[in-house]
């Protein structure tokens, strides 16, 4: 292993890679509310195809948080047993799905993030998230396809599916910012975020302009979950997703 | 089950060499559990095997897709093969890298894979950008050979395959992602 420049605590790797499980699994479980409900067949399998890469991609997350924090943690009691103020998503991604449009710019907006910052995870220190970043990549870019010709669907689409699309604008606007609003543990990991809001402003625009759609305007950055402030649509989710491990503790298939 | 010690406590315990040689034999055939018709080998998940000085034994896999449910199944499958033929000392690895690509399924396999009725990945690795609508990949029909196929949904069945129909004899089928 190379011998990174400076060294980052322990403490703040595992925040940062916590932030990544977190995040990857709560938008994981948002995408799956839509199993069964997607207007089309083949755009429910799609979604749940993609709550599924990311699903996998908060497994290996938890595995490697769980390797760093000994203890017995696993991938399991990291996911099932941690309460709401230890979460540390984006607040964007435990937001409600509200209709189709809503689900599928939330989705564009967060992979287009999420395609720049793998790309410099792909030249991290540390090689476990270079091997993440690495495997996750090529799934994330068919995310950010997919999603976007949606978006591009449905603003260049009708007069209502445009109407939705605005609406969606204006419901997520304020809950992008705080992708790029760097929290300690994140500032720590040496991660470039004005780059990556550079690079994602650049796509969203060019993809905007293509989907008739207008830019978010007058924003107020809502931030906290990445330090565990959350909105109250998390405890929901919790209740929901831990119900078995809480009810019956430890057990298993 | 008779046989259970037969290979760590026979006097001639077989060299390590040749222990791997039968431990890549019997891996060698376990079935993908989704797609059946193709082994493990075929689809090149299996990257090394292992014998320490105890002969414990590792496989070492790797997945497909970073979300594939079916990696629990194949490391099961793996662990009961061996376990049939008497090797209980085993420890299956999942490695993330080098990532898992489809130039890795042997010519073998695509053509069991075709004949299931399931195009094959094509040869040539798609660059993966994040442009939009991109020209999708030419595939060929598994069943009438035509290549005038369009893609329904990038999205199949299961992660590593995408929906397509044959505009000649109108058949759907599933297209293996190139990756």
């Amino acid at each position: 292993m190379s011998t990174s420049k400076n060294s980052v605590s322990k403490e703040n790797k595992i925040n940062y890679i916590l932030y990544l499980a977190d995040t990857t699994l709560i938008l994981s479980h948002r995408n799956s509310e839509w199993c069964g409900h997607a207007p089309i067949i083949e755009q429910d399998i799609a979604l749940t195809n993609i709550a599924l890469d990311l699903l996998g991609q908060a497994r290996n997350f938890y595995q490697y948080a769980a390797e760093l924090i000994g203890n017995n943690a696993t991938e399991d009691s990291l996911a099932y047993l941690r309460i709401e103020n230890e979460y540390k998503n984006l607040l964007l991604t435990e937001l409600p799905n509200d209709d189709w449009g809503n689900t599928v710019l939330r989705q564009f907006y967060f992979s287009v993030y999420q395609f720049y910052l793998y790309q410099q995870l792909q030249k991290s220190d540390d090689e476990q998230l270079v091997a993440i970043a690495n495997k996750a990549i090529k799934e994330v870019s068919y995310h950010v396809r997919w999603s976007g010709e949606w978006v591009v669907r449905l603003g260049d689409g009708t007069k209502e599916s445009h109407q939705r699309m605005l609406n969606a604008i204006e419901n997520l606007k304020n809950y992008l910012g705080e992708m790029f609003i760097a929290a300690d543990y994140e500032t720590a990991m040496n991660i470039d975020l004005n780059t990556i809001q550079k690079q994602w402003d650049e796509k969203v625009t060019s993809v905007f302009a293509e989907a008739t759609l207008p830019l978010p305007k007058n924003i107020f950055n809502h931030i906290g979950g990445k330090t565990g402030v959350h909105t109250e649509y998390l405890g929901y989710i919790l209740t929901e997703m831990q119900y078995l491990q809480r009810t019956y503790p430890n057990a298993v298939w | 089950m008779q046989n259970e010690n037969q290979h760590t406590t026979s006097i001639n315990a077989p060299s390590k060499e040749k222990l791997k040689e039968t431990i890549w034999k019997i891996i060698e055939t376990v079935p993908d559990p989704e797609i059946p018709v193709i082994t493990l080998k075929d689809l090149g998940v299996i990257r090394d095997v292992k014998v320490d000085d105890e002969n414990k034994i590792e496989v070492i896999i790797t997945p497909t897709y970073i979300g594939c449910p079916a990696m629990d199944m194949m490391s099961m499958n793996i662990r009961l093969a061996l376990t049939e033929h008497g090797y209980k000392n085993v420890q299956i690895t999942n490695v993330l890298s080098p990532a898992w690509t489809t130039d890795w399924m042997s010519e073998e396999g695509k053509k069991k894979l075709k004949a299931y009725g399931i195009a094959p990945p094509n040869q040539k690795q798609i660059v993966c950008t994040p442009d939009l609508f991109q020209q999708e990949e030419v595939v060929q029909c598994p069943r009438c050979d035509s290549y005038h196929t369009k893609m329904i949904s990038r999205f199949g069945s299961t992660p590593c395959k995408a929906l397509y129909q044959c505009n000649d004899c109108h058949e759907p089928f599933e297209y293996f992602k190139c990756h």
